[in-house]
């Protein structure tokens, strides 16, 4: 009975506040907001936008960002995977790339940035033996107003996300055989790949594909940290006049988030344009029969890449947490002069709240999330149906509607009526993108998981609950606290939701990290970056370590 | 329609209206009938029909009458059909003997008794203090032997096998088919075992059906 609720509150707590968010974000677009004073439909406020200073070269780079992002990650892991799936290497990469998939943005970007600034260890690295350099060089790389560095902090963060996904849907296909067939018929590894395996697969993560331009185009922390300055990315805009305590900059921001959907939605039908390219070049190939035969350097290219973006990821990591620990440390010293714990000390007794913040709006928000998706699942059991297109469409719509299009009218909603920001609010927030992350995790497992022993369980006289709680979820113990620690990693990594609906009120590490990207001192955020990569981590190593401990006797429950 | 054993009355399943399986039969306490028929016949359909647990797929009809209880249109858990499938499917993550004492209705109690009943079924199919091990540690006959105990202990209405014995080696097939045989007989359970393979139904001594072969 009680699962019979699943698919509708799911459906009304996913696309009820994404509906209700935007409807309020386009009302204010349109001039009506009788709050603050806006009684009538006007375009006003567009034509207000269409002044802005800069707001072409804002939106142009929002849409370069999304496009080059998702193109950039996607063929660095189709060349990778088409190279090298099936061999040794690849196991090795997988295992250091799919943990960097719980790192979240904000972490990574300032891992980057420690890296490849002016006096980041990169230059440190080489300095000043190769350089010359004895100070850091005046070069503008993070902030650089093109926004490459934007566009390679979201390449290194989206490459373990699209892994992940090409992972799970490879693992559906016929890989080991095919490949065979395509080498009997004397293809080279990579253009048999392309050629035989990568359409279907193409297919299967494409909404994920989708994800990943809407929000490179949309992001905000990430384009905060490493963005252009002069002017920032149209999001960045977005949110600063959405946080203008002159009120009636709302109007505008509202406005923003439209031309922001317009960016994104034109950013896809780009993409599907090249989509349609692309399968007709590989379709002439194919037909022309070549077979790439030497694709030894591609595939070295693809192996580098691959690792390159992981590795850097890593060392960045690695970077802030020195620095959060630095004493004296000039440049161009690769290691600080001393160690000191005076951050940390300085930090803590400030970050106690936020931190808590992050803590119970994580915990809660996955729960929710896991409860939620076990009782859709067990719907889908009953009615032997699943949720079709429809439902995967849905579960995608908050990844791939631009973020502020519906938090700027969700934060109008919850505090437009002199409520303050309250933690309920903040949690239905990140529930709307934790859940989409923990349904897609456990559903897998959850799909096949053998039957029959809820036949044997029926057979012995076990209810259906019965049989549920005492063989199924034993049995997906491990997958559910997989899912319930990727969930926990997605609400602690969430920047935007959190900004507009905690309202400054209630901030979290990642806001917080954040909000000290400007400031600029490495001790600091090398403590809250640091926080923020260790937490989902830390979700990660419970959800191995309890099915580890409880199941310690069980062979068939290890691994 | 009262009586022991087990009454198949009028029973059919149909794909799409393509009628896969029709029986009418009464299996006596302890007598085995074996259903034949290639992969793909649809012969287990009747199993999982009798089961309760037929994919929507199927449309099934008839009646199912088990010791004088009729178990169609009750629910699976309150039929008491057990089932033995190709796989012992013991649950992972319980002992061996966790899965027997899992198996073993609540109304047998106290606990020690429950014990001393699960070890007494692990000597009766030859596996006699193995009770605290791993499942997954087991060899493919062991497991199969703790599977038969799980659904014995059950205390089953009827004893529903699904090819139980395909996967097992061939020195293994016969020792368990006349394991399982004898104790349906010696419990007089009501037996119906779905295979491809003529020794199995030779084993059985039962009377046999064919289906989903050319006539």
């Amino acid at each position: 009975m009680l699962a019979r609720l699943g698919p509708p509150l799911a459906i009304v707590l996913l696309a009820g506040p994404i509906l209700f968010g935007f409807f309020g974000t386009l009302l204010p677009a349109l001039g009506y907001l009788p709050a603050l004073g806006g009684t009538e439909i006007s375009l006003a406020p567009a034509r207000m936008l269409a002044n802005e200073p800069g707001i072409m070269r804002s939106t142009m780079t929002s849409l370069a960002a999304g496009l080059a992002s998702a193109a950039i990650s996607l063929a660095v892991v189709a060349l990778f995977i088409a190279g090298w799936s099936g061999t040794r290497s690849f196991a090795r990469i997988q295992h250091l790339v799919s943990p960097l998939l719980s790192v979240p943005h904000a972490a990574a970007a300032f891992g980057l940035a420690f890296m490849i600034a002016p006096s980041g260890l990169l230059a440190r690295l080489v300095s000043p033996g190769l350089t010359g350099w004895t100070r850091p060089p005046d070069l503008l790389i993070v902030h650089d107003p093109m926004g490459l560095t934007m566009i390679a902090g979201l390449v290194v963060k989206e490459i373990p996300f699209l892994f992940l996904m090409t992972l799970a849907a490879l693992a559906q296909l016929r890989v080991a055989p095919t490949r065979a067939i395509a080498a009997s018929l004397g293809y080279g590894r990579i253009a048999g790949f392309i050629f035989c395996l990568w359409p279907p697969l193409y297919r299967q993560i494409r909404l994920a594909v989708f994800a990943v331009i809407a929000f490179a185009s949309s992001v905000v922390d990430v384009a905060t940290i490493l963005g252009p300055l002069t002017p920032p990315t149209l999001a960045v805009r977005l949110v600063e006049w959405m946080n203008d305590p002159e009120l009636s900059m709302r109007f505008l921001a509202s406005a923003g988030a439209m031309l922001q959907v317009a960016v994104t939605g034109i950013a896809i039908l780009i993409w599907i344009v090249l989509e349609r390219l692309g399968a007709a070049w590989r379709n002439r190939f194919a037909r022309a029969g070549h077979r790439f035969r030497r694709d030894a350097p591609a595939r070295m290219l693809g192996l580098g890449l691959m690792s390159l973006a992981a590795g850097i990821v890593i060392a960045g990591l690695g970077a802030l947490a020195a620095w959060s620990v630095a004493g004296l440390w000039p440049f161009p010293d690769v290691m600080p002069r001393s160690v000191s714990l005076k951050s940390w000390a300085f930090t803590l007794p400030r970050i106690v709240a936020p931190l808590a913040t992050t803590l119970i709006v994580g915990l809660i928000a996955t729960l929710i999330a896991l409860f939620l998706t076990i009782l859709c699942l067990i719907r889908e059991d009953e009615t032997g149906r699943r949720g079709g297109r429809g439902a995967v469409w849905l579960l995608y719509l908050p990844l791939i509607v631009p973020q502020v299009a519906f938090l700027f009218g969700l934060q109008l909603l919850f505090l437009g009526g002199g409520a303050k920001a309250n933690l309920p609010a903040l949690i239905l927030a990140h529930l709307i993108f934790v859940m989409p992350y923990v349904f897609l995790s456990l559903s897998d497992a959850w799909r096949a998981f053998d039957r029959r022993f809820d036949a044997v369980a029926s057979g012995l006289g076990k209810t259906r609950w019965r049989a549920l709680l005492r063989v199924r979820l034993p049995m997906l113990t491990r997958a559910i606290v997989t899912a319930g620690a990727v969930g926990f990693a997605v609400s602690v990594g969430q920047y935007l939701p959190t900004v507009l609906i905690g309202a400054g009120r209630l901030t979290t590490v990642t806001t917080e990290a954040v909000a000290l990207a400007s400031g600029g001192n490495r001790r600091v955020i090398g403590v809250y970056a640091f926080l923020q990569m260790v937490l989902p981590m830390a979700g990660f190593l419970v959800a191995t370590a309890i099915p580890a401990l409880v199941f310690r006797r069980f062979r068939a429950m290890r691994i | 329609m009262s009586g022991k054993g087990l009454i198949l009355d009028k029973v059919s399943i149909t794909l799409d209206g393509r009628v896969l399986v029709a029986v009418t039969h009464h299996v006596a306490p302890g007598e085995v009938l074996t259903l034949m028929g290639p992969s793909g016949s649809g012969k287990s359909t009747l199993l999982a029909y009798i089961g309760g647990f037929l994919d929507p797929a199927f449309k099934g009809t008839g009646r199912v009458i088990a010791d004088g209880v009729e178990l169609t249109g009750l629910k699976p858990e309150e039929r008491h059909a057990g089932i033995l499938f190709q796989d012992a499917l013991l649950f992972p993550h319980m002992t061996v003997a966790g899965n027997l004492l899992f198996a073993m209705p609540p109304q047998v109690g106290p606990r020690a008794m429950r014990a001393a009943m699960a070890e007494a079924a692990l000597e009766e199919v030859g596996m006699a203090g193995l009770g605290g091990r791993d499942p997954d540690t087991l060899s493919g006959g062991q497991k199969a032997r703790v599977a038969l105990a799980r659904v014995l202990l059950s205390a089953p209405r009827t004893l529903l096998l699904d090819e139980p014995f395909s996967k097992l080696d061939a020195g293994l097939r016969q020792q368990m088919r006349v394991l399982v045989f004898s104790s349906a007989r010696k419990k007089g359970l009501p037996t119906i075992l779905v295979t491809h393979d003529e020794a199995d139904a030779v084993a059985a001594g039962g009377p046999i059906i064919r289906i989903g072969e050319d006539q």
